[in-house]
């Protein structure tokens, strides 16, 4: 283990995240990680660490990082104007820091959560195979806890290759986040909004409201009608949009509740999770149903961009 | 005498692009729940699942779909659901003391016409079977509940419910594993952990396990 950066600031609210622990959902786990998984694993390929590596999520604002050694860093996903001694430095690139150097970010230009992934990979604490953070049970990544000021982060093992920087990922490989229509795909309950329901689902504009965290989404705007038979809970999966009685949707995310008893009536295509992290309350945003095969189609090609930087 | 053909038809439905529900049932019935935990156990063991969780009478899977599709799935889904599962051991029994003093109690009994004695002389008589684990870490839906404690939900969910509490809603039971908020009638309270983080699985309880509840004084 290396200690590489001081944290000075922590930021809003700075997490450890990598890609959560899947297999932990059946004990009723959330299975947490990156919320915008694209760029959590552009943020690792451009230092060259495996995708799976542990990464600083950092919710609306960033943190300043003092370096205490060489290291090279990427920060990808939202843009909150990256500094490096005071200079603007290039998100979505691989950024070198001499010791002593400070990484800081002048103010949140676009997004709601940008990613910082340090070349060797951040080693936290690991929960059931995840060093990501979960809040609820004081598990994983910084002691289960967001960043403090005086924290010390440390990488895993040595950078894989020598520290190059420059690595980058062209804007036109990148999720477009100023785009917030998200493709969607029916839910097992779609049928209860009836065609007018379905409808107003894929054509209205909703809003996300300040009941909006890692684990989900409120969102406002028309109400949606899904009522029925009350139905036995089930296994929910990140991206399904429930509607409660209220018939205001919530859109699932990350450190969503494992099982659910409201009707799910689409669920966001994994290659639109990365816009939906991007968003902050009174943020606007409609749904568009897709078919599997199309999002499937735009997951090959996150998939294809995302190898574009494996060398 | 050939085996019974199974009757048992599976309706599956995507969940996004990574993620299926195969639906068995809408009833709360221990052997639709013998067959979800059956499906799951099964699906489990192929390559192209990540995961595949139980619930009441469906499972949800959550696959590769570098490696697999929905359809591919589905049909699969369907012929594993349609072989006669294994004979389901029985779960393994927890016995659970309960100190019934819950906040909720006085209330509960006055609505159903009884003591508060006779509710917790009612709540201890079933044996319980876990149908589901899941909603926040270590979390069981325990049931079927006698119909004599059967009440909805309280209008009004409290915001903090303190873990341990031992509680009811519709035809089930459920024991708080973390301080959350929560809308169940609060009976009582036990000293048992059912969240258990140093533990993997991090749980008590799994889905098709046997609870046992008992008064105990304190």
């Amino acid at each position: 283990m290396r200690e590489v950066l001081r944290v000075k600031k922590p930021g809003l609210f700075t997490t450890v995240q990598d890609l959560g622990r899947p297999n932990a959902i059946a004990a009723g786990v959330p299975p947490g990680g990156a919320m915008d998984r694209f760029a959590h694993r552009a943020a690792n390929l451009l230092v060259a660490n495996d995708e799976t590596a542990a990464t600083l999520e950092c919710t609306l604002s960033g943190p300043e990082l003092v370096a205490l050694e060489n290291c090279l860093v990427a920060v990808t996903g939202a843009d909150f104007d990256p500094r490096v001694n005071g200079e603007p430095e290039p998100t979505w690139t691989g950024i070198f820091l001499s010791k002593g150097d400070e990484l800081a970010f002048a103010g949140r230009r676009q997004g709601g959560r940008a990613y910082i992934a340090v070349a060797g990979g951040i080693a936290a604490d690991k929960w059931l195979g995840s060093m990501s953070t979960n809040l609820m049970t004081k598990r994983g990544g910084m002691h289960g806890r967001q960043l403090l000021t005086g924290d010390v982060i440390a990488t895993a093992g040595d950078a894989h290759t020598p520290a190059i920087s420059g690595r980058h990922l062209a804007p036109n490989q990148r999720p477009d986040y100023s785009d917030h229509t998200l493709g969607a795909i029916a839910g097992p309950h779609l049928r209860r909004l009836g065609a007018t329901g379905r409808r107003t689902l894929f054509n209205a504009e909703f809003k996300v409201s300040r009941d909006a965290d890692r684990m989900g989404y409120r969102l406002e705007g028309p109400t949606l009608d899904a009522s029925g038979e009350e139905l036995l809970s089930f296994g929910l999966a990140a991206g399904a949009l429930q509607v409660p009685r209220s018939g205001q949707p919530i859109l699932l995310m990350a450190d969503h509740q494992t099982a659910g008893g409201y009707p799910v009536v689409a669920t966001v295509a994994s290659a639109a999770m990365p816009v939906a992290a991007q968003l902050l309350p009174g943020d606007r945003l409609s749904f568009a149903e897709v078919s599997i095969e199309s999002a499937r189609k735009l997951r090959a090609a996150q998939r294809a961009a995302l190898d574009s930087l494996i060398s | 005498m050939p085996a019974p053909r199974s009757t048992t038809r599976v309706r599956t439905h995507p969940l996004g692009d990574a993620a299926l529900l195969a639906e068995l049932g809408t009833r709360l019935d221990t052997a639709l729940n013998t067959r979800a935990i059956a499906l799951a156990n099964a699906l489990k063991k192929r390559r192209d699942v990540r995961q595949a969780v139980a619930a009441y009478a469906s499972v949800t899977v959550h696959f590769d779909p570098d490696q697999t599709t929905h359809d591919a799935l589905a049909a699969a889904i369907k012929r594993l659901a349609s072989k006669r599962p294994p004979m389901a051991e029985p779960g393994r029994l927890h016995r659970i003391p309960v100190v019934y003093d819950g906040p909720d109690l006085a209330a509960v009994a006055a609505v159903l016409g009884l003591s508060a004695a006779q509710v917790a002389e009612i709540h201890v008589r079933p044996i319980y079977r876990v149908f589901l684990v899941g909603f926040v870490p270590g979390w069981a839906y325990l049931g079927p509940l006698p119909e004599e404690l059967e009440l909805p939900r309280r209008h009004v969910p409290r915001t903090q419910v303190p873990a341990g509490s031992v509680a009811i809603a519709g035809r089930q039971s459920g024991i708080y594993p973390l301080p959350t908020p929560g809308g169940w009638h609060l009976i009582g309270r036990t000293s048992v952990k059912l969240f258990l983080p140093d533990a993997d699985p991090p749980c008590l309880f799994r889905a098709g396990d046997r609870v046992k509840f008992f008064a105990a004084q304190t």
